[in-house]
């Protein structure tokens, strides 16, 4: 069996345990630096770019050119000049996708100029009129996106809690799980924020699809806390913190498995997105889900179990059950 | 006993979703033998190659766009559309506002013209008016639009001004003569179009084309239901020339508003001019040369009887209203066909070279997921990764027909980022699986037998998978139902996916894993079958009792071993009980 094995074993008897739960301030204090980071820094190198879809312009795709081969200086002028016969003075933005396809972005064009662009941009890369793609984006078309996005985010949100607080049994569940998703979805938009990447509707979809990850993560994290603590009932001999802590610990194999699983197939879009078709909407979904998976396995084991002990640490009840452990423990070993 | 029931479960299970397999597969066979469906799922423009044009309302801002306009304006594009020969275009609402027009291929500039601008409009006389042959009135009493040029029903199309007296020259009987002198002119009607006209099928109207004719031509064509076939004469005011037009209650010449409801047009200048020099002459005739055809996109939308002549440009239509076909008749008159005004949010032009390499890329990098999902499946859990390949490729074959025949059936296309929802979902689906294992795991390490393990673990597992499936699912409708753009095409795959996910593990891997348990390899633990109880920390001590691995504290030693005890079934307690010697020897 692998190592992976004997660790899990270990986690799930205790005999070896990572103290989740107690060192908690520490976790709050990395996941508040990324959270600072994440905003600080985006804000410092000047917001978000947004790409064409946002923004409005005109966007050519020229597909299997040899150009590329010469090198992207050159591909870049033949695609600047082509659309300077057209469009005198006009300043698109290049660049070279996957190995042989070239993107260009221009202001918005008439479909009269979208035409004689096309054909301009054939004739200098030689290829069929075919086999240029052009499209046009309203400017207020972004404006939509955004405004749809935000509201499926809002309404996602109320759903999940309810569903969370009513399987559960308790809001303060549903609370924690939704502080961790804010922090994944500030951290993933704050990665396309500090590196300057485009923020496309494809990479929406992909931040809008983190919701549904980071809680997936942390309902499986949660179903563990919520059956080790159940079971506690009043004989306990751990403290509602130990539980929680235990229930992580057991579970550690299970999300890292469940993580890297899922990770696997966005990897491999990502891949593929990048390398076979530059950037684009396979590139774009892929990106934002994989560093929010990633970031939402930490989140459920970092943040959200111990920000639930934090929730419930003042409860009566669970005050109650922290006070008797101490004299269990001395018991066994005495009996031992 | 329990044994076999539980083996017999886990068959029918299994025998349930073949069946299920087969349906979706007679399904399908079906529409392809009957309905011209398709093995494959149809391919939206990004993977296809075509022409996207996605149209926005031109709206206030405050203002909503109802669904009943969308729908309306949906209607009339479709007809559009199809009116260019164009074959498999879709037009649909997205987000509860926009219209998206797909076209295959690359559509001509008079498609694309014709579904950007918008409606057109033109205002001829009437020639010839008959019932259609096809025409299904009768019934409908008071609904048919008959009823607005009918003499009794019409109110009359009055004016500010009723002194204006017809100036021309009454004519009941107009003689047909070689060159048509005014537009009213009975020679415009030709024998080839009077034998056109004779022969028209108002329910081919699309589909011959018919229903277009030059400015200057006379036009054969129907009512918008087809209830009454035309010959009208040639464009005398086109839609432009209306400046304004609103619905509202008539108020009678003493200024009292009546409870009836009627369309006020506004004209700008020219068309003031034109629609007097119209009326002018209309006012005279009689029958239904009297009246004037509004035309909307080649068809008839309205032919009010003139009451009166128009001198200032602002005349009335009054009929059988009700506020909502007055508001209908309105808004079409306004914006021309659309009851809301659009623009071009939106156009984009894949070539199918592009599509083709974006599907295969989306194809490829799938099957390297699931390759590299396997290989974990493997590593981590030896010849349980067999189990996870088997309900990967079950749910993949599930999916595909799912998808399939939802493309057959109520036209779903996938789009690249529905294909990048289905890549991602091999995840989701393993995720299910991994929960499982590590279920059955952990009650392995807690001693149970395998058998007792996977029934015990699935009751567990069971309950996690479903409602993160749950939280999946709502997750997917929310953006299915709200998002707009490629995000629809992602949240759709998600969802059937979730749902298939939890179909599998139900009916294919649990009952696969619970055949498994009682095979000797796996059921016996095998180091390579993944559920070895010794690799997993759990050391047979005899009935149930189990040491806990070397090298651990005595602290926890005694908690681990009292929380096997914890877990023990009243019987096994007892039983452990009763060996309580042989424990204390060790």
């Amino acid at each position: 069996m692998s190592r992976l094995t004997q660790f899990g074993n270990d986690l799930y008897t205790g005999a070896r345990s990572f103290d989740f739960v107690g060192k908690r301030r520490i976790w709050y204090a990395i996941a508040a630096l990324f959270v600072i980071l994440a905003i600080g820094l985006t804000a410092l190198r000047g917001g978000f770019v947004f790409g064409i879809e946002f923004r409005g312009g005109s966007e050519f795709r020229v597909q299997g050119t040899t150009a590329v081969e010469q090198g992207s200086a050159a591909a870049t002028a033949i695609a600047v000049d082509a659309v300077n016969t057209v469009v005198a003075g006009s300043n698109p933005r290049v660049s070279i996708v996957g190995g042989d396809s070239v993107r260009v972005q221009t202001e918005q064009l008439t479909p009269a100029e979208t035409d004689e662009v096309r054909a301009a941009l054939a004739e200098a890369y030689g290829v069929s009129e075919s086999e240029v793609s052009s499209s046009f984006i309203g400017a207020t078309w972004g404006a939509d996106i955004t405004r749809q996005a935000i509201l499926a985010l809002v309404v996602f949100l109320v759903l999940a809690s309810l569903v969370m607080a009513v399987y559960f049994r308790t809001w303060k569940m549903a609370a924690a799980a939704i502080v961790a998703l804010f922090h994944d979805l500030i951290v993933t938009t704050g990665v396309y924020g500090v590196l300057g990447l485009e923020i496309t509707p494809a990479a929406v979809i992909g931040f809008l699809t983190i919701l549904g990850y980071s809680l997936y993560d942390t309902v499986v994290v949660f179903d563990k806390v919520r059956e080790n603590t159940s079971e506690d009932g009043a004989e306990s001999r751990r403290t509602f913190a130990q539980s929680v802590n235990l229930a992580v610990n057991q579970t550690l194999v299970r999300s890292i498995n469940t993580s890297i699983v899922a990770v696997l197939p966005t990897a491999a879009i990502l891949f593929i997105g990048s390398l076979l078709l530059g950037a684009g909407t396979l590139r774009d979904i892929a990106l934002a889900l994989f560093i929010g998976t990633i970031v939402g396995t930490y989140s459920s084991i970092f943040l959200a179990a111990p920000l639930y002990v934090h929730l419930r640490e003042n409860e009566p009840e669970v005050k109650k059950q922290g006070t008797r452990p101490r004299v269990v423990r001395t018991e066994s070993g005495a009996v031992r | 006993m329990a044994r076999s029931t539980a083996e017999r479960k886990a068959i029918r299970s299994l025998v349930w979703l073949l069946v299920i397999i087969i349906a979706l597969i007679a399904a399908n066979g079906a529409s392809v033998l009957f309905n011209n469906g398709q093995w494959t799922p149809k391919l939206a423009l990004d993977l296809e190659g075509g022409t996207q044009i996605i149209l926005s309302p031109q709206i206030a801002s405050g203002e909503e766009v109802t669904q009943e306009q969308l729908d309306q304006a949906v209607a009339i594009i479709r007809q559009r559309v199809d009116a260019g020969g164009v074959s498999e275009a879709e037009i649909n609402t997205q987000g509860g506002q926009n219209i998206v027009v797909s076209i295959p291929g690359e559509p001509d500039d008079e498609t694309l013209e014709r579904i950007q601008s918008s409606a057109k409009l033109e205002f001829r006389a009437v020639l010839i008016a008959d019932l259609a042959s096809n025409s299904v009135i009768g019934d409908e009493g008071a609904t048919d639009p008959e009823a607005e040029s009918d003499p009794e029903a019409t109110d009359g199309a009055s004016t500010d001004d009723p002194s204006a007296v017809p100036s021309d020259e009454p004519s009941a009987e107009p003689t047909p003569s070689a060159s048509p002198t005014d537009a009213s002119d009975l020679a415009w009607i030709t024998p080839e179009r009077q034998e056109l006209f004779d022969s028209f099928d108002c329910a081919s109207l699309d589909v011959v084309g018919a229903n277009v004719a030059p400015v200057d031509e006379p036009l054969v064509t129907c009512e918008q239901d087809s209830s009454i076939k035309y010959i009208l004469g040639p464009v005398e005011v086109a839609g432009e020339r209306i400046a304004d037009a609103r619905s509202g209650l008539i108020a009678s010449s003493t200024g009292v508003t009546t409870n009836e409801w009627g369309v006020f047009i506004e004209f700008d200048a020219d068309g003031t001019q034109q629609f007097r020099t119209v009326t002018e002459r209309l006012v005279s005739r009689v029958g239904v040369q009297n009246q004037f055809a509004i035309v909307l996109d080649g068809r008839v939308i309205s032919a009010p009887r003139t009451i009166s002549a128009i001198t200032d440009g602002r005349p009335q239509i009054s009929g059988n209203f009700t506020e909502e076909s007055a508001q209908v008749l309105a808004d079409q008159l306004k914006f021309g066909a659309l009851p809301i005004g659009f623009e071009v949010q939106s156009s984009e032009n894949i070539s199918a070279t592009l599509g083709v390499s974006q599907l295969q890329s989306g194809i490829i990098a799938g099957i390297i997921g699931l390759i590299l999902v396997a290989l974990y499946g493997f590593f981590q859990y030896r010849a349980l990764g067999g189990v996870v390949v088997a309900s990967l490729v079950v749910a993949a074959i599930v999916t595909y027909l799912i998808i399939t025949y939802l493309s057959n059936q109520q036209g779903y296309r996938l789009s690249l980022a529905g294909v990048a929802g289905l890549v991602i979902s091999i995840g989701v689906i393993a995720d299910s699986f991994i929960v499982y294992f590590e279920r059955i795991r952990d009650e392995l390490r807690d001693g149970r037998s395998v058998d007792g393990a996977v029934m015990a673990g699935w009751k567990r597992a069971f309950r996690t998978i479903l409602i993160s499936d749950v939280i999946n699912f709502i997750a997917a409708v929310v953006l299915f139902v709200l998002a707009v753009g490629n995000v629809r095409g992602f949240a759709f795959t998600l969802g059937i996916t979730t749902v298939v996910d939890l179909i599998i593990v139900i009916m294919f891997t649990h009952p696969l894993m619970v055949l498994l348990g009682r095979t000797s390899f796996f059921g016996g633990g095998h180091p390579l079958s993944g559920l070895d109880p010794k690799a997993l920390g759990a050391v047979y001590r005899g009935r149930a009792q189990f040491r806990a691995p070397a090298g651990v504290s005595s602290v926890k030693v005694a908690s681990s071993s009292r929380e096997a005890q914890r877990r023990q079934t009243i019987a096994e307690r007892k039983a452990a009980e009763a060996n309580g010697e042989r424990k204390d020897e060790r």
